[in-house]
């Protein structure tokens, strides 16, 4: 079981947690101008890589509020976890991965 | 009462002033205080304890541990009673009562057993292959396999005892209280780090009490000394009879305390049995010991047939003999070191058969001065005797590993075997730890783990005790052991020793809880099963309950020999958790019965339960589903309900709806992304009718949202979704929208609603508010009111899913149980029946109104409803652009209609499918399903809602409903079956 720092509340179980898949993907301003291909890509495709991942998480059980996790899912080693809207800490240092 | 015959004088860590009465298999027996049931038989002879898994052959006792196959006993009666528990694990208490397992009419004679005789009809993978004609006869052979195997019963009741879940968290946590363990924990402990040592015998020391007889084999005080030390440090917890079963993510690792079960059923009552230790830990120290393992030849299954090193520890720790007169057969030194000390304390050793052409090691040099008869390369190839093994038969084993000269017969009640050591490295594996085989032990050792975990003593392969500890203390300070080179006497492989025939009559077990044979893995192997995963599979070598403790690397060796490879090649299966079985109850912990998932009653529960409803589970919330009189059915019941509401007026309870108050400037920006209509014209005092989407178009949820202020909206979501609803508006406000200013609140357990519906519903309410204008002109249709009601105060939302005009009353939620009663002293007057939720959706469903959850299922978008009518054209929503995509214009989709069957009688099944067609014989062509069906009292014939391909467009066609034994058939129609007009409830 994870051990995640929520950035508003510190360490705290994986179950208190829920996963809400990739992180940054952004709803696309304009819908309409996007073709059915491009609309099924925004909706349903995700990476699935080994390795480094950046995800969305919620401290369901907690404070409630989303956050941003960088996740190696081959290890389970926790990168960095940071705010929504804040941009991950390897893009902030100009390494971005 | 038996004396115990096999029992030492003196010697051994039990306390003979403490003797015990026991019961097995009704027979009444004694041991002593710090006996297992395992030593307590062996010191009273008992050597059959059980019979196999498949075969049914008489097993005895392998081991003295945890990793025990055979001796599986039933331990006690009743509803304590547990199946399958390891006699060499049960500490032995008073009035300790046990039976063999897998045995009819008992263990001595067990008809099973016949079995046995016709092996070769049962082979590796048999339930694949032998069972498999006729054509379905394996759903009558398996009922019988399934009756032949398996092992103890499963209790009848339920489980008296008391369990718990607790959590630790620590600095340090050191698995195994061996001499490895010990030291990193005393060293730890004087770092001033918080530690936890956990151990699953019941008292510290690991293996010392086994090969000393002194319980210390350093020959100073050094175990007291320590454990004393351990003792006085305040940040060192010390949990005995503690099985840590699973290593997770982030060291994160489950421990099992077995509290009372070494007291059996007179524990005292505020103790739980068990206790589950969830322990978070920064760093874990792994000296979980090494496990010896079988040699496989012909019959090495019989009762007296033990492994070398537990046969010393039942003469060390326990002071029993195992037998009289003992072979010992081992391809490394180790063995030698049982049979001196049994040789020590009077056992006969008849030989010692050892492997390896030369015998080299401390015990070997030592065994030859004390003159016990060593035969250099030579083998156990046989054993004979039924319920105990008689005599065993030995022959010359050449360098190339096949048998030389001729075969003797040597008489004995006991064999030693040795085939080395295995690590006991499955925590270390399930921590993500890497494994390397080691050429010289024969061994998987730990290779690197990603989480801060480091191995000490006998995992590392090391075997001298002095070196044990200097790991110990390494591992305590944090550091990697440095001396990590193995120690342990060096094996010769003989994986399986070859027998005198090669027939196919030789059985040599690998497995012995699921009888898995050399020839078995041969076979599988012959039949292409070449990974080590599918073997297991296949064979089921290693599935039991002892997880092949014992067995695993000699079926890997005899895996890697038939496919002819080195055996790295072929590597272990996966370990996973747990490492030891775990009970359900510590599983469960408290959250059983009634605390097993939180239940959720509104302010007018008890009036609900005292006029006797049936309850409907809808989310965690327990609804009334229909209040029957006297002796109504449910039929009954639900028509009365309904026509009260149709005739005069009803009352539910709609506590459980969700509520959530979105306030803020951006409310109305807010709600016109989430629903699919728009909000921007809704006045202060109206209510709107709600559905939101998906963002892949389909129906998520739905419900009645009221503008209680210019920048506070109060929306209602169906019971089951509110929470749902909530977290999703909370993650688009969160992670895509954040710069809308909106509050999401959640008030449903602040407020208890009731909903008043009939033609009576305006009239009732008059008479009980002084504040509010009820009349239709001042308090239309889809509009609220603040004010008084009954004297509490209220909102009123005139709402209806009844179709009839119709108030949903909100007051805070301590008033809720008297305006119920209030609403239904209104009763003599207007005859205020209270009506369930069955009542409610016969309504709904009467007037075409979707229920979420019902009529959709994930798939259904609204035009597939024919709610087109709300879906705004002006302006974007979460949804929408998926409505849009080609495959949702089909017009063969499955689209929303009414039923009506040709006889109104019969009420359709829900979930019931749709032909065009009568049927003609599979496949057939299915248009669509059954979502909603009731008997409607107010048309007086069944209704039925249901997704049909084509939907409207088929109207006036008819279809055809397959049933059980017959076919139905129904016409297609509007699904607004009631009051179409809405003239009622605009009333």
């Amino acid at each position: 079981m994870l051990l995640i720092s929520c950035p508003w509340c510190g360490q705290r179980d994986e179950s208190e947690f829920t996963c809400g898949g990739e992180a940054h993907i952004l709803r696309p301003a304009d819908p309409d101008a996007l073709s059915d291909p491009e609309w099924a890509d925004y909706l349903f495709m995700r990476t699935n890589p080994k390795g480094r991942h950046r995800e969305r998480w919620c401290h369901t059980h907690g404070c409630g509020r989303w956050f941003n996790m960088e996740r190696d899912t081959a290890t389970h080693d926790i990168v960095s976890v940071y705010r929504m809207g804040e941009a991950p800490p390897d893009d902030r240092d100009g390494n971005s991965s | 009462m038996t004396s115990q015959p096999y029992r030492l004088a003196e010697g051994g860590v039990i306390d003979r002033t403490r003797p015990l009465t026991f019961s097995f298999n009704g027979r009444r027996l004694t041991g002593y205080s710090g006996d297992t049931l395992a030593s307590a038989l062996l010191a009273n002879g008992v050597h059959l304890v059980g019979r196999s898994f498949k075969y049914h052959r008489p097993r005895g006792i392998l081991t003295a541990g945890t990793e025990e196959p055979n001796a599986l006993v039933q331990l006690e009666a009743g509803n304590r009673s547990i199946p399958n528990l390891r006699a060499t694990r049960i500490e032995l208490y008073n009035g300790l009562s046990a039976a063999s397992v897998n045995c009819w009419p008992g263990v001595r004679f067990d008809a099973g057993a016949l079995i046995d005789a016709v092996h070769r009809l049962v082979p590796a993978g048999f339930y694949y292959k032998t069972f498999m004609w006729p054509q379905g006869g394996w759903h009558v052979y398996e009922r019988l396999i399934r009756r032949m195997a398996g092992m103890g019963r499963a209790p009848e009741g339920a489980d008296p005892d008391r369990y718990e879940r607790t959590n630790a968290h620590c600095d340090v946590l050191i698995i195994g209280a061996g001499p490895a363990g010990l030291a990193a924990a005393v060293t730890a402990g004087r770092s001033g780090a918080s530690v936890i040592l956990a151990d699953e015998r019941g008292q510290p020391g690991g293996s010392l009490p086994d090969v000393a007889s002194d319980g210390d084999v350093t020959g100073t005080s050094w175990l007291g000394d320590t454990i004393a030390e351990l003792q006085s440090m305040t940040n060192v917890r010390m949990f005995t009879r503690t099985t840590v079963t699973g290593y997770f993510d982030h060291n994160f690792l489950i421990a099992v305390e077995r509290v009372t079960d070494h007291l059996g059923p007179g524990a005292p009552a505020h103790l739980p049995r068990q206790r589950l230790w969830r322990i978070r830990t920064s760093r874990v120290v792994l000296a979980t010991g090494a496990l010896e393992r079988p040699l496989v030849f012909a019959n090495n299954d019989r009762p007296g047939v033990m492994l070398a090193g537990s046969a010393r520890a039942y003469v060390n720790r326990f002071a029993v003999l195992p037998g009289r007169r003992a072979v010992v057969v081992t391809n490394n030194d180790s063995a030698y070191e049982a049979a001196l000390d049994l040789h020590r304390n009077g056992v006969e050793i008849a030989a010692v058969a050892d492997l390896r052409a030369v015998p080299v090691g401390p015990a070997a040099e030592a065994a030859a001065a004390a003159g016990l008869n060593i035969l250099r390369g030579h083998a156990v190839v046989d054993t004979n005797g039924r319920r105990r093994v008689q005599a065993v038969h030995v022959a010359g084993i050449g360098l190339d590993g096949s048998l030389t000269g001729p075969v003797r017969a040597l008489h004995c009640d006991l064999v030693l075997m040795s085939g080395g050591w295995s690590p006991a490295v499955h925590l270390f594996s399930q921590s993500g730890g890497k494994l390397r085989y080691d050429e010289m032990l024969g061994a998987f050792l730990p290779d690197g783990s990603r989480q801060h975990v480091l191995c000490a003593g006998a995992m590392n392969g090391v075997a001298e005790t002095a070196s044990c500890i200097v790991q110990g203390q390494d591992a305590g300070k944090g550091d990697v052991p440095a001396a990590s080179e193995p120690t342990a006497s060096t094996v010769d492989a003989h994986w399986p020793i070859p027998a005198r025939n090669r027939s196919g009559e030789v059985r040599q077990f690998v497995d012995f809880q699921n009888d898995v044979t050399a020839a078995d893995i041969s076979l599988a192997v012959s039949e292409g099963y070449q990974s080590v995963e599918h073997l297991k599979r296949y064979t089921t070598l290693g599935m039991g309950t002892d997880q092949g403790k014992t067995g695993n690397v000699p079926g890997i060796a005899i895996l890697a020999g038939s496919l002819g490879v080195p055996l790295p090649a072929v590597g272990t299966t996966t370990f996973r958790p747990p490492y030891d079985p775990v009970t359900f109850g510590a599983i469960a912990g408290r959250d059983v019965g009634p605390l097993a998932d939180p239940v959720r009653q509104t302010p007018m529960h008890a009036w609900h339960a005292e006029t006797g409803a049936v309850f409907e589970d809808v989310g965690q919330w327990k609804r009334p589903f229909y209040y029957p009189l006297a002796s109504e059915t449910k039929h009954d019941a639900v028509a009365r309900e309904c026509m009260a509401v149709r005739r005069a007026a009803g009352i539910m309870d709609a506590t459980t709806l969700g509520k959530i108050v979105l306030s803020g400037p951006d409310a109305v920006r807010f709600l016109n992304r989430v629903y699919t209509n728009a909000w921007g014209g809704l006045e202060v005092g109206r209510c709107r009718y709600g559905l939101m989407l998906g963002e892949d178009g389909m129906v998520l949820d739905d419900g009645v949202t009221a503008r209680l202020a210019e920048d506070r909206f109060l929306m209602t979501t169906t019971t089951g979704n509110a929470s749902r609803v909530l977290a999703w508006l909370e993650e688009w406000l969160q992670t895509e929208w954040p710069e809308l200013d909106v509050y999401l609140t959640s008030v449903t357990e602040q407020f208890a609603t009731v909903a008043l519906a009939g033609p009576k519903a305006r009239a009732i309410l008059t008479g009980l508010t002084s504040d509010i204008d009820v009349s239709a002109e001042a308090f239309p249709f889809m509009s609220w009111r603040g004010g008084h009601v009954a004297g509490f105060p209220a909102r009123v939302f005139r709402i209806s899913y009844s179709g009839e005009l119709a108030y949903e009353i909100s007051v805070p939620a301590r008033h809720g149980l008297e305006l119920w009663a209030v609403l239904l002293r209104s009763g003599p007057d207007y005859a205020v029946t209270p009506f369930g939720t069955e009542a409610m959706h016969v309504l709904r469903a009467e007037k075409g109104y979707l229920m979420v959850g019902q009529e959709t299922d994930g798939t259904v978008t609204p035009i597939d409803l024919g709610m087109q009518w709300i879906l705004s054209t002006k302006k974007d929503f979460i949804g929408r652009r998926s409505l849009a995509r080609s495959a949702m214009l089909d017009p063969l989709r499955k689209r929303l209609v009414g039923l009506r069957t040709e006889d109104p009688e019969l009420v359709l099944p829900e979930g019931a499918q749709i032909l065009p067609t009568a049927p003609s014989g599979p496949p057939e062509t299915m248009i669509g399903h059954v979502t909603s069906s009731y008997w409607s009292g107010a048309l007086r014939r069944s209704i039925a809602l249901a997704l049909v391909k084509g939907g409207r467009d088929r109207e006036s066609a008819t279809v055809h409903v397959p049933l059980e034994g017959r076919t139905a058939r129904a016409e297609i129609c509007d699904p607004r079956f009631y009051d179409p007009e809405g003239l009622r409830l605009h009333g």
